[in-house]
């Protein structure tokens, strides 16, 4: 049971992270191998600020989300937007990006390193135990399990009911269509890879209170965003959240009854399933 | 002869060699013996040094056989050198050295063969992911298996070899691959990833299977790197998880591979021997800050240098004919070129009209 209840608090902050690289692979269409730099630039400034202030690590969203907002907005701006008009096919434009956000995540992780350092980081907010059907959790994990279920409803709520919403799921469909009922394509690829960043940083802000980190554990996220967002299907919030779900649930089964040293295999394992079984993911569509 | 001689490389259906080919390959054993006589001439440093050259040089040259022609980045080099080191490790006291060589081999090109499988049949996105993330996975299962059979997190490899040794092994092991790539490149299986890599859809139209010349590559590529841990694992002499399988060896191949360039079997030379030196440089002189130089020199290359430095060499010779030919001629278009590819980058991108 407890094992059930865990798995599902990991896999609500798991949605709202996946949800960030979604917005960045599913509508901009690059593959940002930097996003888990920005989850850990924000569990970063999640520390700095509760250090400094001691008020609740919450408020540094105030300012953690904005910054990874508009930072990620100039990266798209400057670094990627040549790589898309350079590149003369979509795959050609995957192995640039490819490249070009490795070496932005290298980049992230050494001012990380040199401003914080290489040691783990962690800190204690609200760890006193709450108790769900009788067992005890830590209340920093419900928070933020609370906190990043609140903001991918109302990702979700924006992304259905808005019409700049209405444009980002347009271009995820399909960016050349989209272009011809006369949506910018270009600001509305950079508003949701600026997004996505800020949704990430939001995500590591809150992972931040109960998980120990250090400069470099960036590529982990990445790598289980990136898994969450293929089993949910590309393109698809609705699949992203289950998917996170899944992947929080087998984590925490595997960590518990096995050695918690393998939770990146259980998310390898469930990758490679997807791939031989549904390579589209659970709700994506079938391409030709 | 004469139509043998004329005949176009590109579909790598001619049998015979041209003349071309002949220069090419008499220059490639030249410059393979005289690399043989480097331990002869140095030692100490020099040689420390010319061993890592060699032996990025293996490994660059080595990726490049299954990333070059398809496209696909692969970043699971230190996943397979780790698996032949830790067979080694775990064998050297039990068979002789030569057969570990051999076990490695084996045992990465399995568990290529399983990834490629799994992996290689879907867009090259998912590959790119499964390999960044494989030497992890290797390596969390190597350390939960330690644990549950409760021996040392560490192992001892002891063969008596002298530092000349290593070199010659490493150089001969270059040359096999060498050999190799250019006997694929000839082959249908080369001709095929040539079209996989130009346009995949093509290729399946051609009724090319995919899939196995994909997986097939991959699992030579793998091999390779495989042998290699197998070759290194006795210099190190003690082999434990965190070592082994270091995700920062795959980055450093894949970038020395594409500061050469990858369109070219001797690419990844040209980008090795500066790469090894310039790195030797920087982290003595910021022993603290070598993943952002990586980053640092990652952005470089996608961004100046998008061809590598063949690339650069290639636009150049082929200008030659129209203005002058002289060597500072040559070199004056290389640094214009690769100036003019940032220069159209800028104006491209959002930094002029932001």
């Amino acid at each position: 049971m407890d094992i059930v209840i865990i798995g599902l608090l990991l896999g609500g902050t798991y949605a709202l992270m996946a949800m960030g690289l979604q917005l960045q692979y599913g509508v901009a269409r690059i593959m940002n191998l930097a996003n888990g730099e920005v989850l850990i630039a924000g569990a970063f400034g999640a520390f700095w600020f509760f250090l400094g202030t001691k008020a609740s690590p919450l408020w540094s969203l105030l300012f953690v989300v904005p910054l990874a907002f508009a930072l990620n907005w100039a990266i798209y701006r400057v670094l990627i937007l040549p790589l898309v008009r350079r590149a003369k096919n979509q795959g050609k434009l995957e192995v640039d990006s490819i490249l070009a956000t490795f070496g932005i995540s290298f980049i992230f992780i050494g001012i990380m390193v040199a401003a914080f350092g290489a040691q783990y980081t962690d800190y204690s907010y609200l760890s006193q135990p709450i108790f769900i059907f009788g067992e005890r959790y830590g209340l920093n994990r419900v928070v933020s399990f609370g906190c990043s279920i609140v903001l991918c409803a109302a990702l979700y709520l924006w992304l259905h009911k808005t019409r700049a919403g209405l444009a980002l799921r347009a271009v995820s469909v399909n960016p050349s269509a989209a272009g011809l009922v006369s949506i910018n394509v270009v600001r509305t690829s950079a508003l949701a890879f600026a997004l996505g960043g800020a949704v990430t940083a939001a995500g590591g802000v809150l992972l931040s209170m109960y998980l120990t980190f250090d400069a470099s554990y960036g590529v982990v996220f990445t790598l289980k965003a990136l898994i969450i967002v293929i089993l949910g299907g590309v393109g698809d919030i609705r699949g992203t959240i289950i998917a996170a779900f899944i992947l929080g649930l087998a984590e925490t089964a595997v960590a518990s009854l096995i050695d918690p040293g393998l939770t990146l295999a259980a998310a390898y394992i469930l990758f490679m399933v997807v791939l031989l079984v549904r390579p589209e993911g659970l709700f994506g569509r079938r391409t030709a | 002869m004469s139509t043998i001689e004329k005949a176009p490389l590109v579909g790598g259906e001619a049998l015979g060699v041209s003349v071309h080919e002949r220069r090419t390959m008499l220059i490639s054993v030249l410059i393979f013996i005289a690399a043989g006589f480097v331990p002869l001439v140095f030692d100490g440093y020099v040689l420390q040094l010319s061993i890592s050259v060699v032996m990025y040089a293996a490994f660059a040259t080595s990726w490049l056989l299954f990333s070059g022609p398809t496209n696909y980045i692969a970043l699971s080099t230190a996943a397979f050198f780790g698996i032949g080191m830790y067979v080694t490790a775990a064998g050297i006291d039990l068979v002789p050295y030569s057969v570990l060589i051999v076990a490695s081999g084996v045992a990465g090109a399995i568990m290529a063969a399983v990834v490629g499988l799994a992996t290689l049949r879907v867009s090259g996105v998912y590959f790119v992911i499964f390999s960044l993330g494989l030497a992890e996975l290797v390596r969390q299962f190597m350390t939960w298996g330690q644990h549950v059979f409760g021996t040392l997190s560490g192992l001892y490899v002891t063969v008596d070899r002298s530092e000349p040794m290593y070199y010659w092994q490493l150089l001969l092991l270059t040359g096999i691959i060498y050999v190799v790539g250019w006997w694929i490149g000839r082959s249908r299986l080369g001709f095929a990833l040539r079209i996989i890599g130009n346009d995949e859809v093509v290729a399946v139209h051609c009724g090319i299977n995919t899939a196995r010349a994909k997986v097939v590559l991959f699992v030579i590529s793998s091999t390779f790197a495989s042998i290699l841990g197998a070759l290194i694992a006795p210099r190190w002499g003690y082999v434990e998880p965190v070592v082994a399988f270091n995700p920062f060896l795959s980055f450093q191949v894949v970038i020395m591979a594409l500061l050469g360039g990858t369109h070219r079997l001797w690419g990844p030379l040209l980008g090795v021997i500066p790469f090894t030196l310039l790195w030797e440089l920087m982290s003595i002189q910021f022993p603290d800050q070598t993943t952002l130089l990586l980053g640092v020199c990652f952005l470089l290359i996608v961004y100046a240098i998008p061809n590598g430095i063949t690339g650069l060499i290639e636009d150049a010779w082929h200008k030659r004919g129209k203005t002058d030919g002289s060597l500072p001629g040559v070199l004056q278009r290389l640094l214009n070129s690769s100036a003019a590819s940032v220069k159209s980058l800028l104006q491209r991108g959002g930094i002029g009209n932001a």
